[in-house]
């Protein structure tokens, strides 16, 4: 396509292949926590939100019930919703396109979207579409891969399948601390989590660390 | 987790995640424009990987246990610090996990 859209598309596709690959550390997390192949690939297909998948598996391999599951995937869902706000009057769509609209946005479409205003409003929807479409298609072919290679691969620890995940949720932490204010509230969590463990359900820390966000978010300025 | 309980988690968690991604797209913007609400609603991601990564890294059950896994996780963190890209954080992590397991 030779128009002045080319840097979004270029933006867009890489976006969309390095994220997209990272579905295989679901797909394998998924596996050894004790979901199917089928619902692995089911995940990436209907909740389509990484950090929210990850949770959700992540949570049942630690042996927490599947409320904690469900709350955890759906407390680190919400963010998506400031960005539909966002997305919204930019895309200005409705119906079925809206309705898919929805299901695309996450942090990669949204990101990419935003960082294209200065190329103007056509290159931010594409920048949208492009990269939710793209992240959608390698997300969900790699998540297939992961879980098929993780069924071949057996015990999770003896290929540290079981430090894959917590890495991974390092990874996706890691870009988010751009202050050392958000270190702290960071540092802070993890030491909560951590101290509230041998007193609670397992899974259930998990879900409590949203007090932190919920009495720092409040105080703070 | 009984196979019921484990299609529950999956079909409810993308029903919700869908369903908080649609209300974003439907509701006026003036409605989150709380800047109380948006403060707490950035931090929640900080505070929610903050615990998966000390859940999954440092607990089994309901005790913290110190095993290969932060071993792991502290050569994730050596490579996010060295801005090594995402797939190789989390390879190296399990790499060294695997060997300290089997060294173990």
């Amino acid at each position: 396509m030779t128009s002045p859209h080319r840097p979004t598309i270029r933006d867009a596709l890489s976006v969309s292949l390095t994220v997209g690959a990272y579905g295989v550390a679901f797909g394998a997390a998924s596996v050894a926590a004790g979901f199917s192949v089928l619902q692995s690939c089911l995940f990436s297909l209907l909740t389509f939100t990484g950090a929210s998948q990850f949770a959700a598996v992540g949570v049942v391999a630690s042996g927490g019930t599947a409320l904690s599951a469900i709350a955890a995937a759906t407390l680190l869902g919400t963010r998506n919703a400031l960005y539909g706000i966002q997305m919204a009057p930019l895309l200005r769509v409705r119906g079925v396109r809206r309705v898919a609209a929805a299901h695309l946005t996450i942090d990669e479409s949204t990101g990419v979207a935003l960082s294209q205003a200065p190329r103007g409003t056509d290159a931010m929807r594409l920048g949208f579409w492009l990269t939710g479409a793209g992240v959608f298609i390698f997300w969900n072919i790699f998540t297939l891969l992961g879980a098929l290679g993780a069924k071949a691969l057996g015990t999770p620890a003896a290929w540290g399948l079981d430090a894959a995940v917590p890495a991974a949720f390092l990874g996706l932490l890691w870009p988010r601390l751009e202050t050392s204010f958000l270190r702290v509230v960071a540092a802070v969590s993890m030491a909560f989590a951590l101290l509230v463990t041998p007193w609670l359900p397992a899974g259930l820390p998990i879900i409590m660390t949203t007090l932190v966000a919920l009495v720092i978010g409040w105080r703070e300025r | 987790m009984s196979p019921p309980m484990m299609w529950s988690v999956l079909i409810a968690t993308s029903v919700f995640c869908f369903a908080i991604k649609l209300v974003g797209h439907q509701v006026p913007e003036r409605w989150l424009a709380n800047p109380r609400l948006q403060r707490v609603n950035a931090l929640i991601p900080i505070s929610l990987l903050s615990a998966l990564v000390v859940a999954q890294g440092l607990v089994v059950k309901t005790h913290v246990v110190i095993d290969h896994r932060l071993a792991g996780l502290a050569v994730a963190l050596a490579a996010l610090v060295a801005r090594a890209p995402f797939p190789i954080v989390v390879l190296s992590a399990a790499v060294t996990s695997a060997l300290v397991y089997h060294l173990h």
